[in-house]
């Protein structure tokens, strides 16, 4: 890591220059975020299964250990709801923990630390115990992992009041976010996307100045249109824009609302896109009871954007199944770009 | 004969004994070489001050008891009374700087760790005056360096080694006690906690409070091993009498001289009782006899133990003893006063403290036209 930054540092000139932008992955995009709050606050440290040492399960953590030592980047047993309860006392007492969930799967064992310990705790006291504490880790479907490893936290944690929940799209999203979340004097829950940390994204010269943070709390629109509004978070962002970039061919223009954060839910730049399109497809990853999509189609009824509506809002979801372990299933068990044409041109009535 | 205080005249306290050695009863080590000391030194003034705060709890249950039969305090409300030696020693043993997390028995270490009976008392009758501000209730009050009462047995331990992290991390001599019950004590995630704070050699006190009972279940039926001080394996244990505040105060003593040596966490097991059920909603007599109960009071209670001591050393008298009681009653009642006249908590309030630090934002009321505002 440290030897891509120089070569980053000493090509910055000559990049600016010339105007090529910088491509970084997320993983890497979280890396320096991580780094660089790191160095910017000594009360920040990491804690979790194999951060230290092995660089991270998926390296998002590597060579952080290797900077900053024993005392700030824990390795930890592997007993989750023990050392999220560590983890939130930390933040109890002034400092400023992350804290990786392996997978979110595994957030499970540790639920209650989450919800009962960090994110009431502000409100129980009436606001004498601040709890700024980031969960982190990957989220939602992988590729081949199976049921157990593969479930969308989204919604479960969307529920509480007193999280933020934040999920980025892209490395611009992971490295704004993280940034904000470890500045944010709450527990701040951080999905991931194991299946996006590998992906480039362009990176202007501001996004990479280290006090780049993008707000908790805002959507992003990725896409300007004028015929649909497609609201979706995470990697399925990606899908609708590959989704509206066919249909683009036909003469649909789709707006694609990056969502960035789940809660608080940005309903303002939903209903506006809304009554200016006229229709509402929402595409996530999680499985369509009580999610995401179910939150954002209630809104938009009892809000002024359902006068705007031309046919009924639609949600493109997960199947509501576990996830199966063979290729052919899993590839049927989760939302697919030809499912969101589908979905748009149904809604089009087309 | 009773002594005779005779500073009332002259301002000078004329042959009062102002300290007495003690032997606790029994200690039981686990992986120590040597425990606390076997003599304690009291002072009359901490002596004193014991008393009167265990007195202070004691009377504050007791009022939240008739409170609640009123139906003025509602919900939640477990009651410490029989245990007040165990908050006093241990905050006798450690200093105002040091942390401690507890369970929901937690009114007395409330007070122990600097809040008023004023504040407590007005949070249990759900007031805007209470130390939460009457959105906590009975199980969530918080102060300095104090960080609960907490609703879900066993979640304050992890959370206590988490403050103690912060101890060692800030680099500070402070240390965390980390108290929970016999029935907590089988909680998975205390294990798991024992194995990281011995790892990370965390500067905390794990303290069993065993009363015997998890709510209506025996430690016997609940616990293949009771020996709750050895439960922590690798880490070193000591069992005291959690009746006698005395004991208490040198464990915890010991305790503490071990943690900030950087040896890492140490068990304490406070053998203690409470005189009340589990709760208000448990009449506390149908898992053991009222003769049990009638047993503990009369031969163990801790206020009535530290009492006699000082009467028999000529350490105070009956009647400043008596000055102390009338004293600790009138400051109950005042605040039982406040906490049923002090009005509650006004309605702009509900949605607050959702965030902290942040500006603030709309909520959304049990209907889509109810539009609440969250202020941090």
């Amino acid at each position: 890591m440290a030897s891509l930054r120089s070569f980053l540092q000493c090509n910055f000139d000559i990049l600016r220059k010339t105007f090529v932008i910088l491509f970084v992955n997320v993983r890497d995009a979280l890396n320096q975020a991580m780094d660089e709050e790191l160095e910017r606050d000594e009360r920040v440290f990491l804690l979790g299964e194999e951060v230290a040492q092995y660089d991270g399960a998926y390296k998002v953590s590597r060579g952080l250990w290797k900077k900053y030592g024993d005392k700030r980047i824990i390795d930890t047993p592997i007993t989750e709801m023990g050392f999220a309860g560590i983890a939130v006392g930390a933040a109890f007492a002034g400092l400023r923990p992350i804290c990786e969930f392996m997978t979110w799967n595994f957030s499970m064992q540790a639920i209650d630390q989450v919800i009962n310990s960090a994110a009431k705790t502000y409100y129980m006291s009436a606001g004498f115990q601040t709890v700024p504490i980031v969960f982190r880790g990957p989220n939602g479907s992988s590729a081949g992992v199976a049921a157990q490893h593969s479930q969308c936290f989204a919604a479960w944690y969307g529920h509480c009041p007193g999280l933020k929940v934040v999920s980025p799209w892209n490395s611009e999203d992971a490295r704004g976010l993280l940034k904000a979340a470890i500045r944010d004097d709450n527990p701040v829950v951080f999905l991931e996307n194991e299946m996006m940390y590998g992906v480039p994204f362009e990176l202007s010269e501001e996004m990479m100045h280290k006090d780049f943070v993008i707000p908790i709390g805002k959507a992003k629109v990725e896409r300007q249109g004028t015929h649909i509004t497609l609201v979706s978070h995470s990697r399925c962002v990606g899908f609708c824009l590959d989704a509206a970039a066919v249909l683009a061919k036909e003469g649909v223009e789709c707006e694609v609302v990056n969502l960035r954060t789940i809660r608080p839910l940005d309903v303002d730049t939903i209903e506006a896109s809304v009554m200016k399109t006229g229709n509402l497809v929402t595409v996530e990853g999680g499985w369509p009871q009580y999610g995401v999509g179910a939150e954002i189609c209630a809104r938009i009824m009892e809000g002024p954007a359902f006068n705007y509506l031309d046919a009924p809002a639609v949600r493109v979801t997960g199947v509501d199944i576990p996830m199966p372990y063979a290729k052919i299933l899993e590839d049927h068990s989760v939302p697919q770009i030809k499912d969101i044409i589908f979905s748009v041109k149904k809604v089009l009535n087309m | 004969m009773p002594y005779l205080n005779i500073s009332h005249f002259w301002g000078v306290v004329v042959s009062s004994r102002s300290y007495a050695d003690f032997t606790p009863e029994k200690v039981d080590l686990h992986r120590l070489e040597e425990g606390p000391p076997l003599t304690s030194t009291l002072t009359r003034e901490d002596g004193l001050k014991y008393y009167r705060t265990m007195q202070t709890i004691r009377r504050m249950e007791l009022k939240a008891d008739q409170l609640y039969k009123q139906k003025i305090i509602r919900g939640f409300c477990h009651l410490y009374d029989g245990q007040e030696a165990c908050a006093v020693g241990i905050e006798g043993g450690i200093t105002l700087s040091d942390h401690l997390i507890t369970a929901y028995r937690a009114h007395g270490y409330t007070l122990t760790r600097g809040g008023t009976v004023r504040e407590i008392m007005a949070e249990l009758t759900g007031r805007r005056e209470g130390i939460a501000k009457g959105k906590g209730g009975s199980m969530h009050m918080y102060t300095k360096n104090f960080y609960g009462g907490n609703g879900i047995v066993g979640a304050q331990v992890p959370l206590g080694a988490g403050v103690a992290l912060a101890c060692k991390y800030l680099g500070t001599d402070q240390l965390c006690v980390s108290l929970y019950g016999d029935g907590a004590a089988n909680q998975g995630q205390i294990f798991e906690t024992y194995n990281m704070a011995s790892l990370w050699k965390l500067p905390i006190i794990f303290i069993c409070e065993n009363n015997q009972y998890g709510m209506g279940t025996s430690v016997e039926r609940a616990s293949a091993s009771t020996e709750y001080y050895k439960r922590g394996d690798f880490i070193p244990g000591l069992r005291v009498d959690g009746m006698d505040v005395l004991c208490v105060r040198e464990a915890t003593k010991f305790a503490a001289d071990h943690c900030r040596s950087g040896k890492g966490p140490i068990l304490m097991e406070l053998q203690t009782y409470r005189y009340h059920g589990h709760s208000m909603s448990d009449p506390g007599v149908s898992y053991r006899t009222r003769e049990e109960i009638q047993e503990v009071r009369s031969k163990s209670d801790p206020i009535s133990m530290l009492k006699d001591r000082m009467l028999s050393n000529n350490m105070a008298s009956v009647e400043e003893l008596k000055e102390i009681d009338i004293e600790v009653r009138k400051e109950i009642e005042d605040a039982a006063q406040f906490a049923t006249t002090d009005p509650e908590p006004p309605l702009d309030d509900l949605c607050s403290h959702i965030y902290a630090n942040e500006k603030s934002f709309e909520v959304r009321g049990a209907t889509p036209w109810t539009k609440l505002t969250s202020h941090s």
